[in-house]
């Protein structure tokens, strides 16, 4: 059935501000994360410039043989992404969801400095719902 | 003329009656307000009892000046003279209006007679907000708890007023109270009253 293997969150600046492993094989320590991110930051703006067509936004799916990569970057430059397994369907929906749930409890938290790392509580329970919600929604189809 | 309706003109600005206003904020509008408010505080203090005690006074010009307009408004007017008047137009009255529905619950304190709570499944000004781990017992409720001052404060029931969580078992979320302390005056006014 389709899953989702990893959530990232970068900021305007290609740093990972947020990380979340779902699946159970291919863990990465901390480092890599890192690098993956800052390396997907790169290849995005890249891309943006390689394409042939004006008004390029940057790449929006990466199909591979063993997983897709959807990404999403919002208007301030904040990209989400994640890695899931070929032919997951709705998951441009799941990143604008997520992109919701980030201006609703990470940017409305008094405590949560700027292009900085994720730490708020009310950000995880409700992003763990959401992934649950999808994995459930996707069963019953 | 049939059917025509003649709109009464005011001659001076003050007969005019005084409208009711837009009954709802945007949430997202004063969540960010409301946050900003935090963070301002925030550099202005040392530690965070003093950003606490700043919260509550922000709530409590708040609470005085709710009290005069819901007393002109909801109430035509009356001034509550006994204890739980006052509480249930806290719980019921000014919740309504500031917040869109009346409190969960008033209980009154088991171990001391002068303890009230009011307690409230999650205060909105505390929806989006998530406390780091390094502050502790921080509780944005704190601009809560200076509103419900302000309000028994000018009512003429002196009390102090705090936001505690109460962490309920079976959910994720603590519940949020807000303890309410009334002076000695008060309690003695009281048992006068019978």
């Amino acid at each position: 059935m389709a899953a989702i293997y990893s959530l990232y969150i970068i900021n305007k600046s290609g740093g990972l501000i947020f990380y979340k492993d779902y699946g159970s094989a291919g863990r990465m320590d901390t480092n890599d994360t890192l690098r993956v991110a800052s390396l997907w930051h790169s290849m995005h703006a890249i891309s943006q410039q390689l394409s042939p067509v004006l008004g390029c936004a940057g790449i929006e799916l990466l199909e591979a043989d063993n997983f897709d990569l959807h990404c999403f970057q919002s208007l301030t430059g904040t990209k989400f992404f994640v890695v899931c397994e070929p032919g997951t369907l709705h998951m441009e929906n799941l990143l604008k969801y997520i992109y919701e749930l980030y201006t609703d409890y990470v940017l409305k938290n008094p405590f949560y400095e700027m292009e900085m790392p994720i730490r708020c509580e009310l950000f995880d329970i409700n992003l763990s719902q959401a992934i649950q919600k999808d994995r459930v929604a996707l069963l019953g189809r | 003329m049939i059917g025509a309706s003649k709109i009464k003109q005011y001659s001076n600005v003050l007969e005019k009656p005084l409208s009711k206003g837009k009954q709802e904020v945007s949430l997202s509008a004063f969540a960010f307000l409301f946050s900003e408010l935090v963070q301002y505080n925030q550099t202005q203090v040392d530690n965070i009892a003093e950003l606490e005690r700043r919260l509550e006074d922000a709530g409590y010009a708040v609470g005085a000046r709710c009290l005069e307009l819901l007393c002109h408004r909801e109430k035509g007017n009356r001034r509550e003279t006994r204890l739980l008047g006052i509480l249930s137009f806290v719980h019921s009255t000014v919740w309504k209006v500031l917040f869109g529905k009346v409190a969960d619950s008033l209980e009154k304190g088991t171990e001391h007679e002068d303890e009230y709570m009011i307690s409230e499944k999650e205060l909105l000004v505390n929806r989006f907000i998530s406390i780091p781990k390094d502050m502790g017992t921080f509780n944005c409720g704190a601009f809560v708890a200076g509103i419900v001052r302000g309000v028994l404060d000018s009512a003429g029931f002196p009390a102090v007023v705090t936001a505690h969580f109460v962490p309920m078992e079976g959910q994720q979320r603590p519940r949020t109270t807000i303890l309410i302390k009334f002076a000695e005056e008060v309690l003695r006014r009281e048992a006068r009253l019978g």
